[in-house]
């Protein structure tokens, strides 16, 4: 039997309302906005199909960044750690697009100082770059993709892209190099809800034990490692029964 | 054509740190006060809560709470012989965004200049000779003593909690603190934050080297603390996702922690956010503002008429605005005259990096804040004698480790492969045991006749203004005085004990993709004479004096210093000067 | 100086509209400041406004605003001066009856969400004190349908039966033995401020039994007890502490949220430090639950128990603090929390959940926020932690289950709030 106060607070302590006058601006007035429940928190990554590669480019990239991080007795590889799933979640999403970069022209070659200049969008570069390396692989290693070389081929060919001596047809290898290596290690090492970094291997390889907020009790601990579980805001192993 | 809104007695433009402070002041002087900012609201607990506040890709790679350049950027170019290209996708700083601006998003580093830096040019001019100074070097002195700003640097500070040991307390040197510092009238209000491992391995190395190591002044704060506003703040918990980020437990300063709470109880306060302004109004005389244009979201221009605009935009956007709304004589750099777009300049920034043996040394560095850190100031500003070294200018060297992210934070022997199992295995010898100063050598930039902003005659923003142009780069002096720092900093790291040492100097040309700081300066500079500066010392323009411009904007040159101690200060002796003379008689506060 | 200056312009504003009003204020000068100025302190120690104010509205104390009861809503009343929607052509003999005795002008009955149950410890003096204060507020033509209940409550005649047994008009008598003070807390809080109508249990008619403010569930929040309950109510509060609390919604170890954030904003945190101390020193003499120790708990090897504390230290203990004090004034302490160790977790669930931003007033205007957690943590989960807060650092309380969560979760998604 007590007065529902939703209004009241609503009207008071929260002024997210629309006025005739100013039609869509927020206005925040007579206390600190709230709405509960409120936030945006990160849409994790699912397992399934690719969103973005198709199955010939899924391969090409699973086979470079199994390279470009290769498994070893004690850490998986780019391929299992998710790196490939990563950054096609990457290009499918707004990286992919360029969401956000200031996009008009005119486009036009700058110097290194001045920053990327590209149109292309990394959805549209990883699309030519991974076709152009399957079809100069296929041309050098008997019509074999890049996904089917071996390991050994596989790497010289990476070294090739490296150094600029792998050329591509349309596009720069080079850049694709860069750009891939960039994106790998990000999955690598970026929260696990983005797809890579599987289990925090990456984390958990180097010493870093993840999301945790609170370390005042281990500032003045100095040269002592830290004993906490590795954690992620998509993980928490300790954290079911 | 804009629907006219009702009249008040403020419009201020931006609620970062300045529009929060001159809100809040104006506010509390019993005016009417709109504040119009540019992107969304922001609060601790529904933007970055400790759920997803740590989140290395999002905020730091990906650049979630800042600016989108589709929105609005710069173009930028080293010299005059170039074509201006724009910033596609932000490098060398970052542009804060939506309440809070660059006090969300900043480490914290709450630091004050040196009494000399606000006589730059007649002290150098004094102590080296006229001749000293590179024939294109544009230094100034910036109109204000130390005397006069010291309380409003105290001010800031207390409104922030700023963690700290004192060095120079009333002109009494005290043990731990900065002895280099000017005088100061108290004490900081919380102590210095602990110090994780690197730290005071450092702070050691330097003291037996001869130096004088203090605690970094910070905005992390040791211990929890209730402002002059009746605001609180928490505990830092050393979480190490502090720059780039939101803090998502209260204990970074920023707006939201320290003003806005008690600026929204004002009842004659108003924000009003996704509400871009795009022009300053002026009546037919050009000699008073009447107001400020703006869009919504909707696209809608609406006009509002204020009897005082304070331009509290990011330094950029308040030069840009001052020259699109046709304030101030524009900067020629072909004859040195005008003033509005000159004197810009950035920081020049150096390290270190120390690779120690892993088997004896482990410094956890995600353990750590934005602004944690031991620092030296012997070679800052003019503490040291240039005569011989050829170069005027300096910085702070401090092993300033403010994160162990692990994307961002992994350095590795310069001879390890990019990738592959060698790669793989450095990155495991490497994360735990490894020195990388986030600040390291944080130096000085100068001011230069060829650095300075215009219009660019090509690109346009979203509304088709034109983009701000910058044209900026670095200059032989910064150049020599960053090696001689860089070198300075190697020693102390070395003495540290690392096995190896990496030096990482600062090199010409200027790029705008590697990130240094979001310390740019200038561009509407504070000074004595209207011919070449674009306000006067109480940040109130000289054309138009019913508009103060707030901000790093009005800096002649940066010192070596993080500069938001000095924004904060001129903010708050700006709102006095308003408060205390504008109000009573408003009009020109100094005449030329 | 904004409220006097708006209390004049009211004054003049009454010469014009005396006609109507001169009846009704017979009783009270209209220039007795005094009196009058009483009278809007005593409206906001009953936090009149927070029902009969429809805030959107713009108009104070014009009525419309929904009233949430077990039985249904009501639409509040409509009690500025209005000879004709309002309460201007009312006696003062009706005025005092509807306050105190829950009678309409005609003998109708009053719905006990207007707490009459309470009101009638308010004095006559006071009484006519209110009255006088309305007086002076602008009239407002709204007439509001107020009955807005399905049957059979929306049959007034219910209420002479309800009243009969649940409700004895009584005035305030003063305990002798005690101390003026705590005449004074037991005055405001048995009456006006009408405490016990969100923090005393009620029956399954509504009706307040004799648990008196040992904690209510309402709206979707548990009203904690406000005994001194050394557990669950403020038996580990000094008065001050519970006066700093009202005053400023926040104290050494706690903040208000939900209802009573409204309550402190509105009404609690413009009383008087002596009235304040006055109802912390009779909350204090309020003997708390006597069998504390009995209860349920949960046991600390449980794998929950294990389980909820690595979830506090990796998401609580950055405000929350390890030990879990938390900071003063600033993040409630939820080691010997009240709120956390009530028997129904209704109110803990809700903050973890959905979040909450505790009030920010002028004495303590941070109001710091606690983020929501309800995206983020499974039912599982959110028990789990629940359950460890409610048993760590020697807190007792019910252990939480995933369906307690579930259910919570369902209740709370169709609350707005």
């Amino acid at each position: 039997m007590n007065p529902s106060r939703r209004e009241f607070l609503a009207s008071t302590a929260v002024a997210l309302f629309i006025v005739p006058d100013i039609a869509r601006a927020a206005i925040v007035k007579g206390g600190l906005p709230w709405k509960p429940g409120a936030g945006d928190p990160p849409t994790p990554v699912r397992p399934g199909p690719w969103l973005y590669f198709t199955a010939d480019e899924a391969a090409a990239v699973e086979a470079l960044v199994d390279r470009l991080i290769p498994p070893d007795p004690q850490t998986p590889g780019g391929k299992e750690s998710g790196c490939a799933v990563f950054i096609d979640r990457q290009l499918a999403g707004p990286q992919g697009r360029y969401e956000g970069r200031y996009m008009s022209g005119p486009f036009q070659k700058g110097t290194k100082q001045q920053g990327d200049q590209t149109p292309t969008t990394p959805a549209e570069h990883y699309r030519q770059a991974l076709a152009a390396l399957d079809r100069a692989c296929r041309q050098k290693f008997n019509g074999k993709p890049f996904a089917q070389l071996a390991d050994n081929d596989k790497d010289e060919v990476i070294k090739g892209l490296e150094d600029g001596s792998f050329k591509l047809e349309g596009t720069d290898g080079n850049d694709f190099f860069k750009a891939l290596l960039k994106d790998t290690q990000n999955g690598f090492f970026a929260d696990p809800i983005y797809g890579g970094n599987k289990d925090m291997v990456g984390w958990k390889m180097i010493g870093f034990p993840g999301t945790h907020y609170d370390y005042r009790e281990w500032v003045e601990r100095h040269n002592e490692r830290v004993t906490l579980p590795t954690v992620s805001i998509a993980s928490h192993p300790n954290w079911s029964q | 054509m804009a629907h006219k809104l009702p009249a008040k007695d403020v419009v201020v433009i931006g609620l970062g740190w300045t529009g929060s402070i001159l809100s809040y002041e104006l506010a509390d002087a019993g005016l009417d006060v709109v504040a119009l900012e540019r992107g969304p609201w922001r609060d601790t607990a529904t933007s970055f809560p400790i759920s997803y506040a740590q989140d290395e890709l999002r905020f730091r790679i990906q650049h979630d709470m800042f600016l989108r350049p589709a929105q609005s950027t710069v173009t930028f170019r080293n010299n005059r012989s170039q074509t201006a290209l724009p910033v596609r996708h932000l490098g060398a700083f970052m542009l804060g965004n939506g309440a809070g601006g660059g006090g969300l998003h900043w480490n914290a580093e709450t630091w004050r200049f040196l009494p000399s830096d606000f006589v730059l040019r007649t002290h150098l001019t004094q102590r080296y000779g006229a001749n000293f100074l590179p024939s294109d070097m544009t230094i100034q002195d910036w109109g204000i003593t130390w005397d006069e700003i010291e309380p409003h640097y105290d001010k800031f500070e207390y409104l922030c909690g700023t963690s700290g040991t004192a060095g120079n307390l009333n002109g009494n040197i005290q043990q731990g603190g900065n002895p280099f510092e000017g005088p100061r009238s108290r004490p900081y209000p919380t102590p210095a934050q602990k110090q994780p491992f690197s730290h005071t391995l450092y702070a050691k190395a330097a003291s037996e080297l001869g130096y004088k190591p203090f605690p970094q002044p910070s905005g992390n704060l040791s211990e929890a603390y209730t402002n002059p506003l009746g605001v609180k703040l928490g505990q830092c918990t050393y979480c190490g996702y502090c720059e780039w980020f939101g803090c998502a437990n209260y204990s970074k300063a920023s707006p939201q922690t320290t003003v806005l709470p008690a600026l929204v109880r004002k009842p004659h306060f108003e924000a009003r956010t996704e509400c871009e302004v795009t022009r300053i109004n002026l009546d037919s005389s050009r000699k008073r503002a009447t107001g400020v244009t703006y869009v919504d979201t909707s696209g809608t221009e609406w006009e509002q008429p204020a009897d005082l605009v304070i331009l509290c935009a990011f330094q950029l956007f308040n030069v840009q605005l001052l020259l699109l709304s046709g304030i101030g004589q524009p900067y020629d750099p072909n004859t040195g005259e005008g003033h509005v777009g000159r004197n810009f300049t950035h920081q020049t920034m150096s390290g270190v990096i120390g690779f120690f043996d892993k088997d004896k040394y482990n410094f956890n560095p995600f353990v750590a804040s934005g602004s944690i850190g031991m620092c030296i100031d012997e070679f800052n500003g003019d503490n040291f004698d240039h005569g011989p070294l050829g170069f005027v200018g300096g910085g702070y060297l401090g092993q300033v480790q403010t994160n162990g992210r692990p994307i961002e934070t992994t350095p590795l022997p310069p001879d390890t492969p990019a990738w592959g199992a060698k790669w793989k295995q450095a990155q495991r010898d490497n994360y735990l045991s490894a020195v990388t100063a986030t600040s390291g050598c944080h130096a000085s930039m100068y001011s230069y006749r060829e650095n300075y902003f215009d219009l660019d005659p090509t690109y346009k923003d979203r509304f088709g203004r034109p983009l701000l142009r910058m044209t900026m780069d670095f200059h032989e002096n910064e150049l020599k005085m960053s090696a001689y720092l860089t070198d300075k900093f190697a020693e102390i790291v070395q003495h540290m004990g690392a096995r190896q040492v990496v030096k990482h100097y600062r090199k010409g040309p200027y790029d705008v993709t590697a990130y240094q700081t979001s310390h740019l300066c200038g561009g509407a500079i504070m000074g004595t004479d209207p011919k070449s500066s674009t306000i006067n010392k109480y940040l109130q323009s000289w054309d138009v004096p019913n508009l103060f411009v707030q901000g790093a904007t009005a800096f002649p040159q940066n010192a070596g210093y993080n500069p938001t101690g000095t924004v904060g200060a001129l903010a708050y002796w700006s709102a006095a000067a308003i408060r205390s003379q504008y109000l009573k008689n408003p009009g020109p506060l100094v005449h030329a | 100086m904004h409220s006097a200056s708006k209390i004049a312009a009211i004054l003049c504003g009454l010469a014009v509209i005396a006609p109507a009003a001169a009846r009704a204020a017979t009783r009270v000068d209209p220039q007795d400041f005094e009196t009058i100025e009483r009278g809007r302190y005593l409206t906001v120690v009953g936090d009149c406004a927070a029902c009969h104010t429809l805030v959107s509205s713009g108009h104070q104390f014009a009525g419309g605003r929904p009233v949430e009861t077990p039985f249904g809503t009501l639409l509040s009343p409509n009690i500025t001066p209005d000879p004709e929607t309002g309460i201007g052509a009312w006696t003062d003999d009706e005025f005092v009856n509807a306050l105190t005795k829950g009678t309409g002008r005609q003998g109708t009955r009053l719905y006990p969400a207007m707490p009459y149950t309470y009101m009638t410890k308010v004095s006559r003096e006071d009484a006519l004190a209110i009255r006088a204060y309305l007086n002076t507020v602008p009239a407002v033509r709204n007439d509001v349908k107020t009955n807005q209940l399905p049957f059979p409550f929306n049959m007034r005649w219910v209420m002479a039966v309800w009243d009969a047994l649940f409700f004895k008009a009584a005035p305030f008598e003063p305990v002798h033995d005690k101390s003026p003070e705590w005449n004074r807390g037991a005055y405001l809080a048995e009456g006006l401020a009408h405490c016990g109508l969100c923090h005393t249990p009620k029956n399954f008619l509504g009706a307040d039994t004799g648990q008196k403010l040992k904690g209510y569930a309402l709206q979707g929040w548990f009203a904690p007890d406000i005994t001194n309950d050394q557990r669950r109510g403020l038996g580990g509060w000094s008065v001050d502490d519970i006066a700093q609390y009202l005053k400023t919604g926040h104290n050494r170890t706690s903040a208000a949220t939900g209802l009573m954030s409204e309550t402190v904003s509105l009404s609690t945190s413009h009383m008087t430090d002596a009235d304040l101390r006055a109802i912390a020193t009779y909350f204090k003499d309020q003997a708390g639950q006597q069998k504390d120790q009995k209860e349920t708990r949960a046991d600390p090897k449980d794998a929950t128990m294990t389980m909820g504390k690595n979830i506090y230290a990796d998401e609580c203990s950055g405000c929350h603090t390890p030990n879990g004090k938390g900071t003063p004034d600033m993040f409630p302490s939820v080691n010997g929390s009240p709120v956390v160790q009530q028997t129904d977790p209704t109110t803990m669930l809700r903050v973890v959940l959905r979040g909450a931003r505790s009030v920010g007033t002028d004495g303590a205007p941070t109001a710091p926020a606690m983020p929501a957690f309800g995206w983020y943590l499974n039912d599982d989960q959110v028990a789990a932690v629940v359950t460890y807060v409610r048993n760590a650092w020697g807190n007792s309380a019910p252990p939480v289950d995933a369906g307690d969560v579930a259910k919570a979760r369902k209740d709370f998604i169709q609350r707005s709030d």
